[in-house]
């Protein structure tokens, strides 16, 4: 039997390194991958809770999460695609129209 | 000890691909070694009992999100920001400031006390099957939340059409 908490480190590494791609990297599809990442990172741990526990919550919100990861790559897409039409990029450090 | 192996090979394979997927310089490779990464995921539910969890994580991660992913990324045309340096210049900044998040969050899962063991316990998910058992969650206790979570869909569906189509004269 595999402890409970080796799944909550699993998580919490992934979290970590979905953390770290999300303040390293500039470039804003990448961004959205290193969100989906954490996303994952949280579901480990949810998932693993839900199976110790004995309580059908964890998976539970497991789908929700995933379903709002969907509507927000939906939503994060549709906006890089409207950034590559006006601006020709998708790197955040060029689109910096508001820096007075 | 067989278990033990398959979790050894999962999390590792489960770090080594999030680690290659945010580190890639060409968005296209990053999103291939996600795909692999989510499918190390959904077998790793397997082992926790979630076949159903499993499944939805290979459909939606897999076959939906990261195909929309792919398809975003042959539509735009990146030549020119794929031979950028692709980490910012302070990043050893960010390694700490993860690495402190991680320390914190690693040493705080040592001192986890599970509360009480709730209802659904493995022989009694067995008595009806697993998808059974999460419909009836879903449908009662959580009957609210999952009208919340179609409307919420529903708003990113307008909202993806009205932000990416043209403008009509």
């Amino acid at each position: 039997m595999i402890p409970l908490n080796w799944y909550m480190w699993l998580g919490g590494i992934v979290f970590c390194i979905g953390v770290f791609g999300f303040v390293t990297r500039r470039n804003i599809i990448i961004m959205l991958l290193s969100v989906e990442i954490m996303f994952n990172g949280v579901n480990i741990s949810l998932v693993a809770l839900s199976h110790y526990l004995e309580d059908l919550a964890g998976q539970v919100l497991v789908f929700f999460i995933i379903a709002v990861a969907a509507a927000e790559a939906a939503i994060g897409l549709a906006l890089v695609i409207l950034l590559f039409r006006n601006k020709e990029t998708i790197t955040v450090d060029d689109l910096n129209e508001l820096k007075g | 000890m067989i278990n033990k192996i398959f979790f050894f090979y999962f999390s590792a394979v489960i770090v080594a691909m999030s680690l290659m997927a945010i580190t890639r310089r060409n968005v296209m490779h990053g999103v291939l070694y996600m795909l692999l990464l989510f499918f190390h995921i959904a077998g790793l539910y397997l082992f926790l009992n979630a076949e159903f969890i499993s499944a939805v994580q290979v459909i939606v991660y897999a076959g939906a999100i990261m195909v929309l992913f792919l398809f975003v990324i042959m539509l735009l045309n990146l030549r020119e920001d794929i031979l950028k340096k692709q980490f910012i210049g302070t990043w050893p900044m960010g390694l700490v400031a993860s690495a402190g998040i991680l320390m914190v969050l690693l040493l705080s899962m040592l001192t986890v006390k599970t509360g009480e063991k709730g209802f659904w316990g493995i022989a009694q998910i067995e008595s009806v099957t697993q998808t059974v058992a999460i419909g009836t969650t879903l449908y009662t206790q959580y009957l609210f939340p999952f009208e919340v979570a179609s409307l919420v869909l529903l708003v990113a569906i307008i909202g993806a059409i009205v932000l990416a189509k043209k403008r009509l004269k």
